[in-house]
């Protein structure tokens, strides 16, 4: 069987390439994708924990749909901002999007 | 006896059996037999289509008063392995500026993720991949990965149309999707389960008989999400080229057309499954060989329908599409979700007719609620009706009497 | 070797060379498609956790909605990030070894702890118990108000992203 080990590297990994990209991307909709990578690694961890620690516990799956629904209600505003940024400055791009720089 | 009785499982359990008896370990035993299992299923489902495209020709052929293939075999019967000789020798063109990878997986994908939907299907008590306990779910859920073969559809091949037709298709999709969850959460409530096989178990009164309503909006719902007429915006000739497909030939292009058909007899059987009874009839649990009888004979009949409706029906406009799902279907599948888990509460304990009986009375009430809203709405906008006037008409007395033609 | 192991490996490395390819390709269309292998990888690690629930919930709300939505996004914003700008902004060769340290050290904490390489236990491989899950999220006893809040915080996102998004007629805005 496959060990917790496993698993658990799974999510380091995707968690930092999403915070790598995150912190690196210009385009606005390239950091959400960042975003919704590390959601995807937090979910991991936290399934893996139930399986493994909790199994006839439920609130380790309550948590994941509770992150779910964060990841779901983040991406339709975050997406919904971009497109009305995109109408007013013509640009996704986050260094463009400066007004408040001063 | 026993090969007759249940053939499925015989045979299953001399091939793991021999499986076993070569010395393999038991996990590989289970994915060995899983693997053939799967590709029994998948070749025969497909060796189906090719059946189902002639019958469906020739009925389609009959109510429009053709003849329909009649030439290759007797009744035209291997029209369609002709077809296949030929679209299998035909050059696959891949379109300059095409992205490599989308365009080639778009095909896989949309043929992929009906066939996955086999997996959960019950054929007989005992004859099913596997009984999921979130089937229903998962009916859904591949869905969504068909959408996406059509996304890269329109995106790989590099063309307006096929990008304008696959946005149009996937508006429809992901609208429709919302009262076809709606529409079979119905069966799951009344089953309490969302196994596929349990949901056939409980079914002592067929689900039709208790949600009428709900099995026609799940009907209707179906067709636009198999993209049939009268929902065949995603291939509106006139309108776009040919759909998300138009830069598809050859091989790749057959994909998506025996995707179709598979996807309509699919949703056939998932329509038998949670409101027809599934396999369930006399003696099908102690001859599961019968099981399989009844449920080709539900399916054909639903398949049937789907045909008829093809054939019948002219296509809506994509605005009458979006209204009725918007502003009727949606309303009327949460209005009857929240009306018959109130009424079947109420009713859980009595016997079965009383339940149907009751469930029956609550559908017609909200049929005729239904009709009046519709004939005021009808009523408000109605405008005046397209006729045309009287005109002169040229008549062969007029002209041999020589008088002027008013 | 169990065959469930070397599936897993495999789909290990195709998650994590995808998520990589996600932050570093240019086309963001592209990156979008890579997003949907990723989300597919994580959704069949779910499915060998034992929560067939969530593996099919990550299919349809992941894929069927979130990444439909972001090539969407990706699609309607498109021709203004063209391939000759850099995809990247300039730190990124000061994020790069930052994140490979984070998770070398993330690694080597791991490996300091003893429940490291725990096997699985067997009880857990049937699957969790939906039905249990469904009455607990509608148990006053259980978890009705992270249930309730989630709901609602759904609700409050749609209405925002609705009015974010609306074409405003008339100049306002």
């Amino acid at each position: 069987m496959i060990p917790l080990s496993w698993y658990l590297i799974v999510a380091a990994g995707l968690f930092v390439v999403g915070i790598f990209g995150v912190l690196t991307r210009k385009n606005l909709i390239g950091i959400l994708m960042g975003v919704e990578l590390m959601l995807n690694a937090v979910n991991i961890n936290l399934l893996a924990f139930w399986s493994y620690l909790y199994p006839q516990s439920l609130s380790g799956l309550t948590f994941v749909a509770v992150v779910f629904v964060a990841a779901a209600a983040e991406a339709a505003v975050g997406l919904a901002l971009i497109i009305s940024i995109y109408r007013r400055r013509t640009t996704v791009n986050a260094e463009e999007i400066n007004l408040l720089r001063g | 006896m026993d090969f007759l009785r249940d053939p499925y499982t015989f045979v299953a359990n001399r091939f793991q059996e021999f499986l076993t008896g070569l010395g393999l370990a038991p996990e590989w035993v289970l994915f060995i037999s899983f693997l053939t299992g799967a590709f029994i299923l998948a070749t025969s489902a497909m060796l189906l289509v090719t059946m189902l495209i002639w019958i469906e020709r020739k009925i389609v052929a009959r109510v429009q008063d053709r003849f329909g293939p009649n030439r290759v075999g007797p009744w035209g019967i291997f029209q369609s392995f002709a077809d296949l000789i030929k679209i299998f020798t035909k050059e696959m063109i891949t379109p300059t500026g095409s992205d490599w990878l989308p365009y080639n997986l778009a095909p896989v994908l949309a043929v992929s993720a009906v066939l996955t939907v086999w997996a959960v299907l019950p054929f007989t008590v005992t004859f099913y991949g596997v009984n999921l306990s979130v089937g229903v779910l998962f009916v859904i859920a591949l869905g969504a990965v068909g959408e996406m073969g059509i996304i890269l559809a329109g995106w790989g091949s590099n063309n307006k149309y096929a990008l304008l037709a696959a946005f149009r298709a996937i508006a429809q999709l992901i609208s429709y999707g919302v009262p076809l969850a709606i529409t079979m959460l119905i069966p799951v409530m009344f089953s309490g389960s969302m196994a596929l096989n349990d949901i056939v178990l409980a079914q002592d009164v067929w689900y039709i008989f208790l949600a009428p309503l709900v099995a026609l909006i799940f009907f209707v719902t179906n067709l636009a999400e198999i993209g049939r007429a009268p929902f065949d915006l995603v291939e509106a000739e006139s309108e776009l080229v040919s759909g998300f497909n138009v830069e598809y030939s050859g091989l790749k292009f057959g994909m998506f057309y025996v995707a179709e058909f598979l996807h309509a007899l699919t949703v056939s059987l998932i329509f038998a499954t949670l409101f027809l009874g599934g396999w369930r009839g006399p003696g099908a649990v102690e001859y599961p060989v019968l099981g399989i009888v009844y449920y080709t004979l539900k399916t054909s009949l639903v398949y049937f329908l789907i045909i008829l409706l093809r054939a019948s029906l002219p296509r809506f406009r994509i605005d009458q599409m979006m209204a009725i799902n918007w502003k009727l279907l949606i309303p009327l599948s949460l209005s009857l979700l929240m009306l018959t888990a109130l009424v079947y509460r109420l009713v859980f304990t009595q016997p079965h007719i009383v339940r149907v009986l009751v469930l029956l009375a609550v559908n017609g009430i909200v049929f005729g609620v239904l009709n009046l809203i519709l004939a005021r709405v009808e009523k408000r906008n109605s405008r005046r009706p397209l006729v045309a006037e009287p005109r002169p008409v040229a008549r062969a007395e007029s002209i041999s009497s020589n008088t002027p033609v008013e | 070797m169990t065959p469930l192991q070397i599936v897993f490996l495999l789909v290990a490395a195709i998650t994590l060379f995808s998520a990589v390819m996600v932050v570093s390709i240019r086309g963001m269309m592209h990156a979008a498609l890579f997003l949907v292998l990723t989300l597919m990888g994580v959704a069949f690690m779910f499915a060998t956790l034992g929560s067939r629930f969530f593996a099919i919930i990550q299919i349809l709300v992941y894929i069927g909605s979130i990444a439909i939505l972001i090539i969407f996004a990706v699609m309607l914003t498109r021709n203004i990030m063209d391939a000759e700008v850099a995809s990247l902004n300039r730190g990124w060769w000061f994020f790069a070894p930052l994140a490979l340290l984070i998770f070398a050290s993330i690694v080597l904490v791991l490996s300091s702890w003893s429940a490291f390489a725990t096997l699985r236990d067997l009880s857990s491989t049937s699957g969790e118990n939906i039905l249990e899950f469904g009455k607990a999220l509608t148990d006053p006893n259980g978890f009705v108000i992270p249930f309730e809040v989630a709901s609602v915080l759904l609700v409050a996102a749609m209405v925002g992203a609705v009015y974010i998004a609306m074409e405003r007629r008339g100049g306002r805005g």
